[in-house]
């Protein structure tokens, strides 16, 4: 499971990016959308962890344009900006998996991303 | 409650607490009062004015009136006395031109032109024959007066110059009222004899008293110096003096008015030619005043109804409009501060929104930063076993999650506002409210118990609305309670579509006067303390928008209950329907 942390917060994103390497999940981060379509152009993941609102890019914009030349990603969105009532609004209108609302506690977030991996395979 | 209190209008003593520093604009008991004034001057001025000229108009018309009829009554009289005693000089005069002085003096013949004038005219008492000396050479009648000389009497000088004599009514030697008419004729140069008639005065008194006088009048007749020659009924007998002043000769009929002894009197005259005679007709004013005084009343009795019917119209409307006014008044009032509420509400709303936002990525560091730290401590090998550490390591995380706690339930109250129609769980929203007063809660030691039933599933309603409601009934009764207080919040399923929340407070209570007002905008007991009295108003209509209503019940000194009762589904507008639609096309 290869997994892009998308976050303008560097200290949070890369926190996260060692927390989950710590779970054997190999995750990369960048801080800006520029630099998560230019990883998404070397490398594949399986998932990105999307922060909703960002300078230049946000997290709606990037899906977006990832999802064109990344058909099988998956994407998980994270904001400071609402709870996870949002979801049930968001996931019709922007297409996330899932939703979920800062602080992030770990383990949520890892069984989501496991959940999303099973059904994939599934599929 | 006083009858003054009962019939003063609404606004009498309304003081507008949003007017500001424009407090005179919003003084409705003086626009009431200005109104009343105005529309009662518009009204009443030329009512008055209409009904005054009229008054004068109709007062004139009827003095001219009687004015007329006095003059056409005098002058009517006057040619009936004129012609009477026309008529008994004339038959004189035939007399003394178709008998010689010779037959006349013959007493036998005198009799039969006696008798034939009693027959043909009427009204003579006797005739005599007097010689140029004075002396009566002959007598027809009841008295014994042949022989009598009347040389030095005044009427006999008269006749003996003019030819002619109508004299004043006088006693003579009969000792009894009559007046006399004589004619002179001429048997030469020098000799002349004078044919003389006594008329009975009670004839002449039957003419005028058989005059049917209006006003309670009086007619009759003076000579020039004001010597009654008729008896009067107010007046005196005959030959008594009038106590009315002679009037002035005029060649025509003429009408004046005097006062006599306080009393108005129309007094109407003319004299008659050839004569000492002056016909008067006295009428009292007061009398023939009197119909007219039955129209005055009518007249005032109508200007005093109108003014009363005006005066209630003015009243009533003006009571009426300046009520209407201030419900205007109030209802902008009431929109105002829904609109402020609204504002407030959405500006607490952002302002939560942009701090929770703001607090929540440092906090998402802290959280991240700490987890490492943990998960350092509990995965890798080397770090393993500190339990000191990992206690602190989540001792941290856990105020984490409490702040997260605590920007999520802000996020969600603030996005709720703006939020239309939604699912929403009851259970969650009494939370989402108590959440903001469980520190005063906590302070106050008061206790809030929360009872919310199992079957009540999630409905649709507007969330927003919902948590504005729950919160204004349960900021009252925490200020209702006291310190240690009890409130009570049951949530129920009343029927299959119904559902009510019940909030009850052991505070002050509402006293039963006050109760059924406390729903009605700026009813408020606390507006020394800065109340609008808008709260429960502004509940009251949220409530009725989300198709549900409100309902209180309370004792003094015991407590209060509201009781919010909702549909499980609420009827949408139309036009949030069509919205809904456009939006998922």
């Amino acid at each position: 499971m290869k997994i892009l942390l998308v976050d303008d917060e560097k200290e949070l994103v890369s926190t996260l990016a060692e927390r989950l390497s710590l779970r054997d999940i190999e995750a990369d981060w960048v801080t800006s959308g520029e630099a998560a379509i230019t990883s998404c152009e070397t490398k594949t993941y399986d998932i990105a962890v999307l922060d909703i609102k960002m300078p230049k890019i946000g997290g709606i914009e990037l899906k977006k344009r990832l999802e064109e030349k990344n058909p099988g990603l998956k994407y998980i969105f994270i904001t400071g900006h609402g709870s996870e009532d949002d979801f049930k609004v968001a996931s019709n209108e922007k297409g996330a998996e899932y939703y979920l609302v800062k602080p992030v506690n770990i383990d949520d977030l890892v069984i989501k991303m496991k959940e999303i991996c099973l059904k994939k395979e599934q599929v | 409650m006083s009858i003054i209190d009962i019939i003063k209008p609404k606004f009498w003593d309304y003081q507008d607490v949003a007017a500001g520093p424009h407090k005179h604009l919003f003084n409705f008991r003086r626009i009431w009062q200005l109104a009343v004034v105005l529309m009662s001057l518009v009204a009443i001025v030329p009512l008055v004015s209409i009904t005054l000229i009229d008054y004068k108009v109709t007062q004139h018309a009827v003095e001219t009136d009687f004015f007329l009829r006095t003059a056409r009554l005098v002058s009517n009289t006057w040619r009936t006395v004129s012609f009477f005693l026309v008529e008994r000089r004339s038959a004189l005069d035939f007399v003394v031109k178709d008998n010689s002085y010779n037959s006349l003096c013959d007493s036998k013949r005198l009799y039969e032109i006696l008798r034939h004038l009693k027959q043909g005219f009427g009204g003579f008492i006797d005739i005599g024959v007097i010689d140029s000396n004075g002396i009566q050479r002959a007598y027809a009648g009841p008295y014994n007066l042949e022989g009598i000389n009347y040389r030095d009497q005044s009427w006999f000088k008269d006749v003996t110059n003019k030819g002619v004599n109508v004299s004043d009514v006088f006693m003579g030697f009969r000792r009894t009222p009559h007046i006399v008419i004589a004619v002179r004729h001429n048997l030469s140069k020098e000799s002349f004899f004078i044919l003389r008639a006594t008329i009975d005065t009670d004839r002449f008194n039957d003419l005028l008293s058989q005059l049917e006088v209006s006003g309670q009048g009086d007619s009759f007749l003076i000579n020039k110096d004001g010597i009654l020659q008729t008896p009067s009924r107010d007046y005196g007998k005959v030959l008594d003096k009038i106590p009315l002043p002679v009037p002035e000769f005029s060649q025509h009929t003429s009408v004046y008015e005097q006062t006599h002894k306080d009393k108005a009197l129309v007094i109407g005259y003319d004299y008659i030619h050839d004569t000492p005679f002056i016909l008067m007709i006295v009428k009292q004013k007061v009398a023939l005043m009197k119909p007219w005084q039955t129209t005055r009343l009518q007249l005032i009795g109508f200007l005093i109804a109108s003014i009363s019917v005006i005066a209630l119209v003015t009243l009533s409307v003006s009571t009426y409009l300046v009520n209407r006014i201030l419900l205007a008044d109030q209802k902008r009032i009431m929109t105002l501060h829904e609109v402020e509420y609204s504002n407030k509400m959405a500006s607490i709303g952002r302002l939560a929104a942009g701090v929770a936002h703001e607090i929540n990525n440092p906090l998402a560091v802290i959280n991240e930063k700490v987890g490492l730290i943990k998960d350092i401590l509990t995965i890798k090998d080397e770090f393993k076993g500190n339990k000191k550490l990992v206690e602190l390591a989540n001792s941290a995380l856990y105020s984490v999650d409490r702040c997260g706690t605590i920007t999520k339930r802000l996020l969600n109250f603030a996005r709720h506002l703006d939020v239309k129609i939604q699912l929403v769980n009851i259970d969650e929203v009494i939370k989402d409210v108590l959440g903001f007063l469980a520190k005063e809660a906590d302070y106050r030691s008061i206790k809030v118990l929360v009872n919310v039933s199992r079957n009540i599933p999630e409905f649709e309603c507007d969330r927003g609305k919902l948590q504005q409601i729950f919160l204004n009934i349960v900021n009252n009764a925490f200020a209702a309670v006291k310190d240690g207080g009890k409130i009570d919040i049951t949530a129920k399923r009343e029927k299959t579509d119904l559902i009510s929340v019940t909030f009850t407070d052991d505070g002050y209570g509402i006293p039963k006067s006050d109760l059924e007002r406390v729903f009605e905008p700026f009813f408020s007991t606390k507006t020394k303390q800065g109340g609008t009295g808008l709260g429960l108003s502004i509940t009251y209509g949220l409530v009725q928008e989300l198709g549900g209503s409100v309902g209180v019940q309370s004792e003094v000194g015991k407590g209060t209950s509201f009781v919010v009762t909702l549909p499980l589904k609420i009827a949408k507008k139309e036009d949030e329907e069509k919205n809904n639609e456009d939006i998922a096309g």
